[in-house]
């Protein structure tokens, strides 16, 4: 009964709700020691679709994105005020946070493999929640990499250091890396942005695919982008949140004039 | 035109570099290679064959000893204030700003401190212990300005890695940090060897010139509060009584050797545990 007060009161008054909320924000003020990089964002992400966040650059959509698994602590002088909720609980106060970071995982901008081989590299996260058996992480190895797509590259080179890898690759192995501790949520912060056209749209494809398994929220600069591979799209400006809603509706009939501004291309 | 005369200038620098380091390696070889004698290998040091075989072993548990006391130490220290310390807090600053005096101070202060402290008060009296604990404390800046360099130096994106995956922090540091960090650690406990190895002063205060392999076998752990010489010790103790020149240049020559041996296996280690990860 609590758990049905508690989800109404997170819905969101931007977005239809049409299917179950994964991951929620509520009156999330966010700073950096003085400067406030999140003003009072509400905003649901519906679980198995795939929500991209917009915006000019500075405009929080990264700092949204690291606020959902806690990243943010990393940063000194980082302050956040206001609700963050992973199937109804609260991330900052009732879920331990490498449980959360488990369950949330992460794809950043640079592809970040670790300096180790590839098979270290993905069975990193398994054997840091417990799992040591060489024939469990095989599995685990092998199942991560054929979902991330880039089992056939590397299948004959998994002792070899992942550092040996294109970029395109190393970002395809990050994303089996965290894969691979079977995560509910995957964030992806402009996790194409370094890569060339080939290789963005492989991880496009992806990202598609993965929407049947995982929540996707992901982070990108690349308005078509956003098109092509999201269901939902929010639009910030200066930490605020403008806008939000279905892709399509957003891109073609934007309720607010800054968005029509900057999904035409105006500025931005 | 001035573009010439700055390669010029850096042609001379780098030429007289080269001259300068040649010509010490060379002189000592030519000088002590001849005296190099099968008498001064021997286990027991007499004032006839003057062995450098006590001093040569002395050296090694010397420099051994220390850097045991002292890389863990400044690694540990190292790791705490890049990974753990607030880098604004004045906590820190005090201690980098220690470390970078105590990196400054003559090393014979040092030996004087030891003498006053590991010598006279806790009683260790002239010994290889004593030796050891004042050449640890003259490195351990060594060793943790070095490491701290080295751990800055790895991308903040390994680290963010291993926490996005739910790592906690000593994990995420020793598995995804350090490896990376290695190289230069290691580049820093060289650095802490060399000067361990080359020690006189610091060392004629705490450790004594006795010319003798600690008897670890009759003595057992108490072996290392006998007093002991390095081989620089032993190389000062010839070259100022002026009776031994010829076998101080051999020493040196012996002196030289082990450093390009301790230095190619440290490096070669190193790369095998850098590829091991």
């Amino acid at each position: 009964m609590m758990q049905e007060i508690k989800q109404d009161a997170r819905i969101a008054p931007s977005l239809p709700v049409i299917s179950e909320t994964k991951m929620g924000v509520e009156e999330l003020d966010l700073f950096y020691g003085e400067f406030q990089a999140l003003k009072d964002v509400t905003l649901d992400f519906p679980k198995n679709e795939v929500t991209a966040l917009i915006g000019p650059s500075g405009c929080g959509k990264s700092t949204l994105l690291k606020a959902l698994n806690r990243m943010n602590d990393l940063v000194d002088g980082c302050r956040v005020d206001g609700l963050v909720s992973l199937d109804g609980d609260d991330i900052y106060r009732d879920v331990p946070v490498n449980d959360l970071r488990r369950r949330v995982g992460m794809v950043f901008q640079q592809p970040n493999p670790f300096p180790m081989s590839i098979y270290d590299n993905i069975a990193f996260g398994p054997r840091t929640h417990g799992i040591k058996g060489k024939a469990e992480l095989d599995v685990i190895v092998e199942q991560s990499l054929r979902d991330a797509a880039i089992w056939d590259e590397v299948k004959d080179r998994l002792k070899k250091s992942a550092l040996g890898l294109s970029g395109g690759q190393q970002q395809r192995l990050c994303i089996a890396r965290a894969l691979a501790v079977q995560p509910e949520v995957l964030l992806l912060d402009e996790s194409t942005s370094a890569l060339d056209p080939i290789s963005t749209a492989k991880i496009e494809d992806l990202v598609v695919e993965f929407a049947s398994k995982y929540t996707v929220i992901m982070v990108t600069h690349n308005m078509l982008q956003a098109l092509r591979v999201s269901t939902k799209t929010a639009f910030f400006l200066l930490g605020e949140m403008v806008e939000a809603g279905d892709t399509d509706e957003l891109f073609t009939h934007p309720k607010d004039s800054r968005t029509a501004d900057y999904v035409s291309g105006r500025f931005g | 035109m001035t573009l010439k005369i700055l390669r010029a200038l850096v042609y001379v620098g780098a030429i007289l570099t080269a001259l300068v380091l040649a010509g010490i390696v060379g002189y000592i070889l030519i000088n002590g290679i001849p005296h190099l004698k099968p008498s001064l290998f021997e286990w027991t040091y007499t004032s006839e064959n003057v062995s450098l075989m006590p001093a040569l072993v002395d050296t090694i548990l010397m420099a051994l000893l220390a850097l045991v006391l002292a890389v863990p130490t400044g690694v540990g220290a190292a790791i705490y204030l890049v990974e753990y310390a607030r880098s604004t807090s004045r906590f820190v600053r005090v201690v980098r700003m220690t470390a970078e005096t105590l990196q400054g101070i003559p090393s014979i202060i040092y030996g004087l401190f030891g003498l006053l402290f590991f010598t006279t008060m806790l009683g260790w009296g002239l010994s290889l212990m004593s030796g050891a604990c004042t050449l640890a404390i003259m490195v351990l800046p060594v060793v943790m300005r070095t490491t701290e360099e080295a751990l800055l130096a790895v991308p903040e994106s390994y680290k963010q890695g291993g926490f996005a995956l739910g790592a906690g922090r000593v994990r995420t540091i020793f598995r995804c940090v350090l490896p990376s960090a290695l190289p230069g650690i290691v580049g820093g406990v060289l650095l802490a060897l060399g000067r361990c190895v080359g020690e006189v002063a610091a060392l004629l205060f705490t450790a004594g010139t006795v010319a003798q392999i600690p008897d670890f076998g009759g003595q057992g752990i108490f072996a290392l509060f006998d007093s002991c010489r390095t081989l620089a010790v032993h190389m000062y103790v010839l070259a100022s009584e002026g009776l031994h020149m010829d076998e101080a240049y051999a020493t040196a020559v012996v002196l030289l050797i082990l450093v390009v041996i301790l230095n190619t296996g440290a490096n070669f280690a190193a790369k095998r545990l850098k590829r091991g990860m």
